[in-house]
Order: C-alpha cells, then structure tokens, then sequence
C-alpha cells in the first residue's frame, strides 16, 4: 500500500509539472506581468528596465523553472484585475466551488447507487424502463438548459427558491460556508441539482452495467447456492464488485465536474471560482486565468490520487501488490 | 424411510426470443441417504442444468416447467424464496467447476465462510470461526486461523477448491452436488480433491451427485451412475453394471471412448458424430443418428427409460430386449 501510494503520488507531481507548463506556455504567449504590476501608464524605457529586473528576458527553461518555484511557494502571479496575488483571489472563491461541487457529488452518490442497483436487479421493469429512459433525457439537457429550467419552474413559477447568489453564508476559520443556514441551503439546492444532472444519469447507467455483470459471475452463483439472503448477496457481495470499476470512472467525472462549475456558476451568478474564471476572461487577466488551471488541475490530480488510494483500499489484490 | 432425493419427470425450458427451448426433457433419478450418483455425458447434455434445478437455481431465461424434485419428503419445486434460501447450502450444497470463480474475490475466507453458516444458524461470528476451522481441517488446510483472514487470491487454485468444499461442508448437509468440482484444476491435484471429496462424503455420510463427463472418475467414486444424452437420462444402472456391461448405444460408445489402461497408445473409439444442439434435436430417439443398431422406429417415436428384461440397467432404447439382442459380437461383424 505504501509504494503504492508513493507510486501515485509520483505520478500526480509529473501531471502537475506538465499543467504547469501549460499554463506557463500560455502566461508566456498572451500574458504581460509587467502590465498585471504597472499597468499601461508607464513609459516604454522603464518597462523594458523592469522586463530586465523580473528576468523576462532569460530563456524559457530559466522562467519555467522560476515560475514553478515560485508555484511551489504559493506564488501564481498578480491578478491585473484585483491587484492581488491570483492564489489569494481564487482561494477566497474556492469554498463557493468546492460546496457545490461537494452538494452535487453527494446528490450523485446518494441517488446513482440506489438507482443503479434497482435497475441491475430489475432490469426489464417498468420503474427501470422509466429510470433509464429518463437517464438518456438527462445526459442530452446541456447544464445550462436544465438550470434555466429549474430556475424557471422552482424560483420563477413556484417562488420556492431563490434562482442566484449563495445567501447567507457564515465565515468559519476563513471558509465562506453555505451549509450552517437555512438560507444558504436553500440557495444551494438548485444549482448543485443543475450540476449533479449532468453526471447522474452517467453513474447511474455505469452502476447498472457493472452490477449487471458482476450479477452474472460465478461466485454471486455460489453466494446463492449457499443461501445467502437477496440483500447480503445484492449489497455486500455483488455491489462490493461493483465499486470497483465505478470508483475509478467516478472518480474522474467528479473530477470533471469542476469545469461545468463555469457554467453553472455563471447561470446562478454562483461567487466561486467559475463564474471568475469566466469574468477574468471578459478582463484577460491573463495571471488569473493561468493560475485557476493550474488549481483546478490541482484539485483534478488530488482528487484522483485520493480516489485511487481509495481504490487500493478496496481491493485486496492492490493491497497485497502494495505490501511487497 | 424413503429416498433422500427423487427426481421425477423433471423438465426445464429456456424462455428464449425464439420461443422456448427445451434442455431438460423428463429427467428422473432417485438417490438414498449416503449415496452417491454420478450424472455423466457429453458436453451439453444438461447434466448442469439439472444439477441446478434441484436446488431451483436456474439462471434467468430458464425455469422448471415440470416435474418434481422431492428431497425429505418435501417438493422443492413448490418452495418459495425464504423456504428454498434454507434449503441450498445447508441441506444441499453446491461445489462448482472452477474454484478461481467461485470464491468472492474481494471478501476474506472467514467472511464467505461464517455467512453461510450464519444464513442459516442463530450463531454469533466466534462460534461460527470455530466450525469454519474444524472444517478448513478437515480438507487439509495448513494452519487455517490465518487462512480465515486471507482472500482468495492468496490461495492456489487447489487450495481454493479445498475452501469450497469446506464451504460446502460447513452446515453439515445431507447431499453435495459437485459440478465437474476437478476440471479446471492441474492433473496432479484433480486425483487428491477427489478422493478428499470422496473420503468426506463416506465419513460425514453425505449423498452426492457428482456430475462430470469423465467416466473413470465416476467409477472410483460413485455406486450409482445415470448417463444423459441430449436433455434425457438414456441409460440408468449401478456403478460396475453401466461400465461392466452398458446396454444403450450411446454408454457404449462412451466406455469405448475410454482410454484402454491395459493397452496405453491405442487409438481412443470417439462416437461418430456430434450431439444435436436443442434448436435441431431430431424427432424420434435423439441418439438415432449417431446409433449403429437403430431401427425404423427410432426415427420417429421418442423411447422411454425402462427395465430390459434380463439386465439391472434401465435404459432408453427401443432396439434392446427384442428377440434378437445386438451384442457386441453382432456389431464387429
Ligand atoms: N442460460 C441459458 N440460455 C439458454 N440455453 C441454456 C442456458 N444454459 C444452458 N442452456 C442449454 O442447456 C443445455 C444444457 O446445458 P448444461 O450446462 O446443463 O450442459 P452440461 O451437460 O453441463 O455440459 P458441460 O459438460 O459443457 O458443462 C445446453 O445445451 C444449453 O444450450
Ligand atoms: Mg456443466
């Protein structure tokens, strides 16, 4: 388990030297540190002077080695915008992001594993037959239509919920929490449905198929041979099967489920990282928007180390490997 | 007392887009406490099928579509879920061919080991540990306490066909079905599972059914044997009565086929054509077309398994028992 977690971890820092060459490439091609620190009012003779100074002028290899030096110390760049380092900016709307990617993840997990299960056992019923159907509607909406939607049956039709913004949010230890109010539940509901709608329908035809097939093998045959009650066979023995495979998908659609924040933050006028990833473009804050792919690259890699570490821990034959 | 198990008339159809396909056309065999059956024939004759359907276990297209399977006195095929659940793995246990698919891969042995016993006892986890390692010993497992906490991946695959029968064992069962339980197994090994399987049954005076397509095996083992060609049992008789002296055509052809222990490198005797797959079974006897002794009559009525007047065997032939018995001699000429 341990060289196997070294393994991975390895691996993560390769794919997060590569993100940083992009992003880097990018800064390079279209970005101007000098204007994100002085602005357009200055005099060419003192620009180049300060070129000079940043070492703008040194090789490539130079830069890049300097720029991912500074990103291990926290230093992404200043944001020509706010006239803030861009690390500070991004981490002060990461918390927005992050509890309503969590929200939707959760809505996910909690309905795909049910569902999933009910039409692997099920297959040919009419509660099943609705729920796939329903499955293949739901990935052929776009994000932002299935958030109009909502918007428009539940905030504009209804007056149930608020249709934008976050609410009321309370500041515990620097993090802008939504989830201790009511309010901030309630603004949280529709937009975490929205992004969730994309990816449900998914988990839940990848929980299906795994399951069917796991219900096929032959040692859920012999788990029946054996007595077994329905539950103990569907719930331990097949579904623990079935983890397996649905943890490694799953773990990158969750993953992927950052960049549709850009779109439903935008819809929702969400304050998190998307909806300024997408403000930043409008301002080609060039610093700002490099920085925010290298976080959610970030966020994207750990993620999946977690998610294979998890994995590992499910799996006997990884553990075992990992042990040696 | 009656018999333990009595097959009667059993049937099992396949629900198939096509319409329904029969794979098991009237099946009947009887077993007695202790005894053991060997359920023997070519591949596809429906010797799983049927091993299956005992225990009411058939997977999805496929169902009992008549017959009876009386085990105790009970009809199984009459139980429903809860009432058939108590039966499999604790009166009747199932070993299955290959023992790298049997085991749940990522579960410990003392987990599929103690939930059987627990699916069927009000039994807490330390005692059921206790029966699970009485049994790991018996079928020779080496130092079974830390075996509990392996998965199944770290046992060979003798090993783990060990485990199943210590599984199958667990609740004391009055009969084992073993579906070719040495198949997919190392020559060397197939020989020790057997007689480890065999030596268990005789002690614990458990009944089997042994189902495999390997003569010499069932020979060794069973005192019983019923031989199934094509979704029918064709000929039924003791152990040393089907070898010794086999009447139907289609046993004969097998024990022909039989490689010769006296004279090793002669040729092997395979029966001349193939069994008919279930969409095709030809009208009739379905063994006619392969039969050297077959009749007119063979072409159009199906026979029944009966008694041949001067013979132990039953068997299903209509050519056997008429004035002129075809013997051996006849044939060769
Ligand atoms: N799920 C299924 N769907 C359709 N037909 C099936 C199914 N399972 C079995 N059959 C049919 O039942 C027949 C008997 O199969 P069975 O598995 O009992 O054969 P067998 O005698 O055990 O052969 P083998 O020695 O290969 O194990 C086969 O010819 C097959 O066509
Ligand atoms: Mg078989």
């Amino acid at each position: 388990m341990f060289a196997f977690a070294v393994r991975r971890i390895t691996q993560a820092i390769i794919v997060m030297l590569v993100i940083g060459l992009l992003g880097f490439s990018i800064k390079q091609k279209i970005g101007d540190p000098v204007r994100d620190i002085v602005g357009v009012s200055v005099s060419v003779a003192e620009r180049d002077a300060l070129r000079e100074k940043l070492g703008l002028n040194d090789p490539f290899l130079t830069q890049y080695v300097r720029f991912i030096k500074n990103a291990v110390h926290g230093d992404l760049g200043m944001s020509f915008f706010f006239k803030r380092p861009t690390l500070e900016v991004i981490l002060s709307k990461a918390p927005a992001t992050l509890e309503l990617v969590f929200a939707s993840s959760l809505i996910i997990i909690l309905l795909s594993i049910p569902l999933g299960i009910y039409t692997a056992i099920n297959p040919r019923n009419l509660p099943s037959r609705i729920i796939m159907g329903g499955s293949i509607v739901g990935v052929s909406i776009p994000v932002f239509l299935t958030a109009i939607i909502l918007i428009y049956i539940f905030a504009v039709e209804l007056h149930w919920l608020p249709s934008y913004g976050r609410g009321e949010t309370v500041n515990i230890w620097g993090w802008e929490s939504g989830f201790l109010t009511l309010d901030g539940l309630r603004h949280l509901l529709l937009p975490s449905i929205a992004l969730s709608s994309i990816m449900l329908p998914l988990f839940i035809r990848l929980i299906r198929s795994e399951m069917m097939e796991t219900l096929e093998t032959e040692y859920v045959k012999f788990a029946w041979a054996k007595g077994l009650s329905r539950w103990r066979i569907w719930f331990l023995h097949a579904f623990k099967n079935t983890l397996l495979p649905v943890i490694t998908v799953g773990g990158v659609q969750l993953g992927i489920l950052i960049a549709y924040t850009i779109l439903t933050e935008t819809v929702f006028q969400w304050q998190g990282m998307g909806f300024m990833f997408l403000e930043a473009v409008e301002r080609s804050d060039t610093s700002l928007l490099v920085a925010y792919i290298i976080v959610v690259g970030a966020l994207f890699v750990v993620v999946n180390t977690i998610v294979d570490i998890i994995y590992g821990l499910v799996n006997p034959t990884v553990r075992i490997t990992g042990r040696k | 007392m009656g018999h333990l198990l009595e097959v009667k008339d059993l049937e099992v159809k396949f629900a198939l887009r096509m319409g329904d396909l029969t794979a098991i056309n009237g099946v009947s065999f009887t077993l007695d406490r202790g005894e053991r059956l060997g359920l023997v024939g070519e591949s596809g004759a429906g010797k799983s099928v049927t091993g299956f359907a005992i225990i009411n276990l058939i997977s999805k297209p496929g169902y009992i579509s008549g017959g009876t399977v009386i085990f105790d006195g009970r009809d199984l095929t009459g139980l429903t879920g809860e009432g058939m659940r108590h039966i499999r793995g604790n009166l009747i246990s199932m070993i299955f061919q290959d023992p790298m698919m049997t085991l749940n891969p990522v579960l410990t042995i003392g987990t599929q080991m103690v939930e059987t016993l627990q699916a069927h006892m009000n039994i807490s986890r330390k005692a059921a540990e206790k029966i699970a390692l009485e049994k790991l010993r018996m079928v020779q497992i080496p130092s079974p306490e830390k075996r509990l906490q392996q998965y199944p991946h770290e046992f060979s695959g003798g090993m783990r066909q060990r485990i199943v029968v210590a599984i199958a064992l667990l609740a004391d069962p009055a009969l084992i079905i073993a579906d070719e339980p040495t198949t997919a197994l190392d020559v060397t090994i197939q020989a020790e599972i057997m007689e480890l399987l065999l030596e268990l049954c005789e002690s614990e005076g458990t009944g089997l059914i042994l189902i495999t397509h390997d003569l010499a095996v069932v020979s060794q083992v069973t005192q019983k044997i019923a031989v199934m060609y094509a979704g029918k049992v064709v000929e039924a008789g003791l152990t040393e009565d089907i070898i010794d002296n086999p009447l139907h055509p289609y046993t004969q052809g097998l024990i022909k086929a039989l490689p010769d222990g006296r004279n090793p490198g002669t040729r092997l005797n395979q029966i001349p054509g193939v069994m008919p797959s279930l969409i095709d079974i030809p009208p009739g006897c379905s063994f006619h077309p392969r039969c050297t002794i077959r009749g007119d009559i063979c072409r159009y009525e199906s026979p029944v398994l009966r008694e041949i007047p001067g013979y132990r065997n039953m068997a299903a032939c209509h050519m056997l028992g008429l004035k002129k018995e075809p013997t051996e001699k006849d044939r060769a000429e």
